[in-house]
């Protein structure tokens, strides 16, 4: 896909079961929006084919409509609207027959806990209501596939679980979803992920094959000073990479002792003191920040 | 009772208060923040954040409290709190159709820095930003990470010693939200003091100290590690399975379940499950067999320290349920 000279998704391959929650992960920029447009039937491709449910998106996009669900990141909820008149109004956008939509609506509501707020404006929902609300829109017409395109950027912890809950809720019913995040935590939660960036599929499987394909040991090192500490490690030899993991340190080293020696040698001569030090398994972002190539945005 | 003439707190407030109306947005807040401490304010959507950063920036008048900020008056001395001060929300306010370069002529102009300071404060942002090869650039041409920066030297140029910064790395990747943290720990290091809002729990870790605010009133305050062992009231256990999606729907129905089951929560983190269950409760003999009954094996179940999300979500339902 190409827009003037920026080619925003280069030769991308990929298939999604049906029923598996499917993540996209990359930074800002690397394509994940234009791959959920490309998807929806919003956006043609420049070249290239693909198929969602057995519909090709260049020539069918029509009978695909009525089949898919399209979460945008900036979702188009009418404030001035009450919820259950926001739900109506894309009901009605999606030709639900009156008779279906009654035990449907009650049934979303229930389902998103947005049951009590059905009267309340949508601009006096708090973030997180408001993605649920938005959820429930695009659920509205049954979908059999979900697109949803990073559905919980700048929603609190105790919001993020609750839409989580709903999505797994979801699975459970047999719907296909297909996420993009920002958030690596929630990445962990699906299936199979495609990690992007500038517009290439650099990664693509399980989150534990994902993490298998690392190269090198991950230690995780507690201590005082950890700005400092990864600083000077940046620069130690036989260090892949070096970062603060909430009160940690993850260290990426070459394999083998000889690395881990000089680590622990090194911190003790420049005076940071061990306080624990241990090998883990790696996480998507310790894969994340050692597969995106340099600081290029 | 606040001194003014105590001169090592950044911020000190003593029983604000915010109403709108019949509404309570801020209920009796009292906190003080260290000299050139980083110092995160956490809490759901429509906790109270914004609104109390907005009266210790002097944009909001107080219902009632006290408070000084950088040793003024939150009342009466608005002025000379919004020259000693720099504010960041999430909606960056950088002008779109602007250079870079513009961008930064222009918040020099709103802070009235002297004419021949202006060009180093300049080059000082754009080397601070990585942005010395965009500086022509025009704003809306910008990746998310780029523009955070830029907004960051924007709200510094006038060498502020408080710093305010309202869900800064909102929607902005792993690797940038890294690189602008390493920017706050630089700030901090200098001396500035660095007041924050976030929704990542990862980022508050970094802060030095933590205040948890729920529905207008501090529910918590303390460094990441006393919130983790003092704040927690249950224990967390950690499930690993293969089976995520069959073990979540199994266990949800044990929680608050009729007959005796010592679940209160489970939640999927990562590729695994916390459980919360009250202290004591040994999880470890009756979990396994509930689930091999089900034909769920499982890989690994423990005991863990609780993470801050983990806190975090305790902390807030456990308050959402006394109100039940």
């Amino acid at each position: 896909m190409s827009f003037g000279p920026v080619t925003a998704v280069d030769r991308l391959n990929l298939s999604v079961e049906k029923g598996e929650i499917f993540g996209l992960v990359g930074p800002d920029g690397s394509g994940k929006t234009t791959i959920m447009r490309l998807f929806s039937g919003i956006l043609r491709p420049t070249s290239g084919e693909a198929w969602v449910l057995g519909h090709a998106i260049t020539q069918e996009a029509e009978p695909l409509k009525d089949k898919i669900g399209y979460m945008a990141q900036r979702f188009a909820l009418y404030g001035d609207l009450t919820v259950m008149e926001n739900i109506h109004f894309y009901a009605d956008l999606y030709s639900v027959s009156k008779k279906e939509r009654i035990p449907r609506i009650e049934r979303l509501l229930a389902f998103s806990n947005l049951t009590p707020f059905q009267d309340r404006l949508a601009q006096n929902l708090s973030g997180g209501m408001k993605q649920k609300l938005g959820l429930t829109c695009a659920l509205v017409h049954t979908p059999e596939i979900l697109f949803l395109d990073e559905p919980t950027n700048g929603v609190d912890p105790v919001s993020r679980r609750d839409f989580w809950r709903i999505l797994y809720d979801l699975l459970r019913e047999g719907v296909t979803i297909f996420v993009s995040t920002a958030y690596l935590d929630e990445a962990e939660r699906c299936h199979r992920i495609g990690l992007m960036h500038q517009g290439r599929l650099l990664s693509l499987g399980s989150p534990r094959e994902v993490k298998s394909w690392m190269k090198g040991d991950l230690w995780e090192v507690r201590c005082e000073k950890r700005m400092k500490a990864v600083a000077m490690l940046k620069n130690l030899s036989g260090v892949k990479g070096a970062g603060i993991f909430g009160d940690k340190i993850h260290v990426l080293l070459e394999d083998g002792d000889r690395a881990k020696k000089e680590m622990e040698r090194t911190l003790k001569e420049s005076g940071f003191e061990i306080l624990s030090l241990r090998k883990i398994p790696p996480t998507l972002e310790d894969v994340f920040i050692a597969t995106i190539p340099g600081q290029k945005e | 009772m606040i001194k003014k003439e105590v001169n090592h707190w950044a911020v000190q407030i003593e029983d604000l208060v915010k109403n709108f109306g019949a509404f309570t947005a801020v209920d009796r807040v009292s906190l003080q923040v260290k000299k050139g401490e980083i110092f995160g304010f956490l809490g759901p959507n429509g906790a109270g954040k914004s609104t109390t950063i907005r009266m210790l920036c002097g944009i909001l008048a107080p219902t009632s409290g006290r408070g000084l900020v950088g040793g003024f008056d939150i009342y009466r001395e608005t002025e000379k709190i919004k020259q000693n001060i720099g504010y960041m929300s999430q909606k960056f306010s950088l002008y779109e159709d602007l250079t870079v370069e513009e961008n930064i002529d222009f918040y020099s102009g709103i802070y009235c820095l002297p004419r021949e300071i202006r060009t180093d404060r300049k080059e000082w942002a754009l080397r601070m930003a990585g942005l010395q090869e965009r500086r022509t650039s025009l704003t809306n041409t910008l990746a998310g990470g780029w523009k955070q920066r830029l907004a960051l030297g924007c709200a510094i140029l006038h060498e502020p010693s408080i710093l305010f910064l309202d869900e800064p790395t909102s929607g902005v990747d792993p690797l940038s939200r890294r690189r602008f943290w390493t920017l706050i720990y630089e700030m901090a290091g200098r001396g500035i003091t660095i007041f924050v809002t976030t929704h990542y729990m990862d980022e508050a870790e970094y802060c030095d100290r933590l205040a948890l605010i729920y529905r207008g009133k501090i529910i918590a305050l303390g460094t990441p590690a006393e919130l983790k062992k003092e704040y927690m009231p249950e224990a967390v256990w950690e499930l690993e399975t293969e089976y995520l999606v069959e073990s979540l729907s199994l266990l949800k129905e044990q929680v608050g379940a009729i007959h005796e089951s010592p679940l209160r929560e489970v939640a999927v983190f990562g590729n695994t499950l916390h459980l919360v269950a009250p202290k004591g409760a040994d999880l470890g003999t009756s979990l396994p067999s509930l689930l091999a009954g089900k034909g769920i094996p499982i890989r690994r179940l423990e005991q863990i320290d609780p993470s801050l999300e983990d806190v975090f979500v305790s902390l807030v339902e456990e308050k959402d349920r006394e109100r039940l």
